[in-house]
């Protein structure tokens, strides 16, 4: 049978499945780890777990569940690729790492060497597919029928602490603006208030470079980059970024790139659509000053 | 413990790559090839656990052709006590790694899986967990950190929201993240040491069918050329045009 069942951990993450439902164009339902959707698709399986316990907890039970389906798709993240692997492990079926493009329910687009080169690769179903969000065209998810869901856990390995969700700045993966800075920033409170600063007075998020994050500048979870968050925001202001293919390969879907360096020969200037040669602790300050819509 | 460290054979990961004009594959004429960076992190953290004395054996394996002899033995000259080659020269996929691997593994009985994250090659993400699933081992992945505990590992790792304390009983599948460790430049007693380990050739124990074909490869459109402005109020300006904000 020819259905896709979206897994989601939590509402906003379903929230970004619409584009690629609509493009598959196959009938889909929803499976909704926590929280509560009345969109989804024709049935929403709401398991409503308090906390997302550990990918090999879980990915047992959903492999029983999602059999009967040809496609199942998550948004491609740190947890999805964790979970969809071990489940596509399970089932020994095919799987799409990041797609981008679709060419037909067997046929999908793919980046590969750090966003070098993008490869069109086939699956027969089953097939398990990340996706990022950004490569499709918003589109809204059809209302359906909520059905509850227990889920007894199989407890395999442990949480023992973890961090929290922040509340506050957007999410980087779904920014409209990033602010995103490298070591120059120095330490982390200047890193905080000079980028956080403008991020803050027009709404965006805040992004860093892999050194900065390797020097305790700003914490991983911020990195953006082949290994970090791949983001796709209408303005991405780099500061003091020098441009790394493994950088360059997290933002390349941005609308607009600006760079601000003091050296004229960074490869950023390659990909930005504006370039300053500048020093970011002068030119920040009064961008925030000045840009129409920052707020003081 | 027997540590198994899975090692991958990748293009230059700092080299720029390009798809060949006839789309048939990746252009690496004149490119180095390297230890995937990741597998090279795992590799890192299995010598220094058995340089704090919690493992006693470390076992590196690949699948691929005789090229990745050189990967093997660089491999065995960072510490590593034994390398097998699983020759072929088939079209590889994660399920078809995996497969292979889970093979080796219930022959090799090692306490600990340790690899990387992903292949900078085709940034997949997928082998370990798949590994662990077929082993229905437990897994860790995007370790930033690992200890050694009585029975398991506690192991931090990398997440979406920052990072997560997990305990993982033995044996296990362990993928590594950028930040685990820096590995160690090989010195020259490490390379003539190597050249007397064990490296075995073997065929595959499995079929090596893959589930993901590619079909063709192509380079992305280039980023159109931008402009430079010389003064912050140019800057405001431009970006007030894009209609952006």
């Amino acid at each position: 049978m020819n259905r896709l069942l979206l897994i989601a951990f939590d509402e906003s993450d379903l929230n970004s499945c619409g584009g690629f439902a609509a493009a598959l164009g196959l009938p889909y339902d929803a499976l909704l780890l926590s929280g509560s959707s009345a969109v989804g698709g024709e049935k929403i399986f709401q398991v409503g777990l308090a906390e997302i316990p550990t990918a090999d907890t879980i990915a047992g039970l959903l492999a029983v569940f999602v059999h009967t389906y040809s496609h199942v798709a998550f948004v491609s993240s740190m947890r999805s690729k964790d979970l969809a692997a071990r489940i596509a492990g399970i089932l020994d079926a095919a799987m799409i790492t990041d797609a981008i493009g679709i060419e037909s329910p067997t046929t999908f687009l793919r980046p590969m060497v750090a966003g070098a080169v993008i490869a069109t690769v086939d699956a027969e179903p089953p097939v398990f597919i990340t996706f990022r969000p950004s490569n499709f065209a918003a589109a809204e998810l059809t209302a359906g029928t909520v059905v509850p869901m227990g889920m007894e856990l199989a407890p395999c390995s442990k949480i023992v602490k973890a961090s929290a969700k922040t509340a506050g700045r957007p999410d980087l993966s779904q920014a409209k603006i990033i602010v995103s800075g490298g070591k120059p920033l120095k330490d982390a409170a200047t890193f905080e208030s000079v980028l956080g600063g403008l991020a803050d007075a027009l709404g965006g998020a805040v992004g860093a470079t892999r050194a900065a994050v390797d020097t305790g500048i700003a914490p991983n979870e911020l990195q953006v980059g082949q290994t970090g968050k791949i983001v796709a925001p209408n303005l991405y202001i780099a500061a003091g970024i020098s441009g790394s293919t493994q950088h360059m390969a997290g933002i390349k879907d941005s609308k607009v790139i600006v760079a601000i360096n003091k050296d004229g020969d960074a490869p950023i200037f390659e990909v930005a659509d504006i370039g300053i040669v500048a020093d970011l602790f002068d030119v920040l300050p009064q961008l925030q000053a000045k840009l129409p819509g920052a707020r003081s | 413990m027997r540590i198994l460290i899975p090692i991958k054979r990748v293009v230059d990961p700092y080299a720029k790559v390009r798809a060949l004009p006839s789309g048939e594959g990746l252009d690496t004429a004149g490119l180095k090839f390297e230890i995937n960076p990741f597998d090279e992190i795992a590799l890192e953290e299995a010598v220094r656990m058995k340089e704090r004395g919690e493992a006693t054996e470390l076992l590196v394996i690949t699948i691929g052709g005789s090229e990745c002899e050189e990967q093997l033995r660089k491999a065995l000259a960072i510490g590593a006590d034994k390398a097998i080659l699983v020759e072929t020269s088939a079209p590889l996929d994660p399920s078809a790694v995996s497969t292979e691997l889970a093979a080796w593994a219930k022959e090799l009985q090692p306490d600990l899986i340790l690899m990387g994250k992903q292949g900078t090659e085709n940034d997949e993400n997928q082998t370990g967990q798949r590994l662990a699933a077929k082993l229905d081992w437990p897994q860790a992945t995007f370790a930033s950190k690992i200890e050694k505990q009585s029975s398991g590992f506690q192991v931090t790792r990398e997440t979406d929201l920052g990072e997560e304390v997990v305990e993982v009983a033995q044996p296990a599948v362990i993928t590594v993240d950028l930040r685990l460790n820096e590995p160690r430049y090989i010195a020259l007693p490490g390379i003539i040491k190597a050249r007397s380990k064990p490296l075995e050739r073997a065929t595959p124990k499995t079929a090596l069918t893959v589930k993901v074909k590619t079909r063709s490869y192509a380079n992305p459109p280039a980023r159109g050329a931008g402009i430079r402005v010389n003064s912050v109020d140019e800057l405001v300006a431009a970006i007030a045009a894009k209609g952006v904000l």
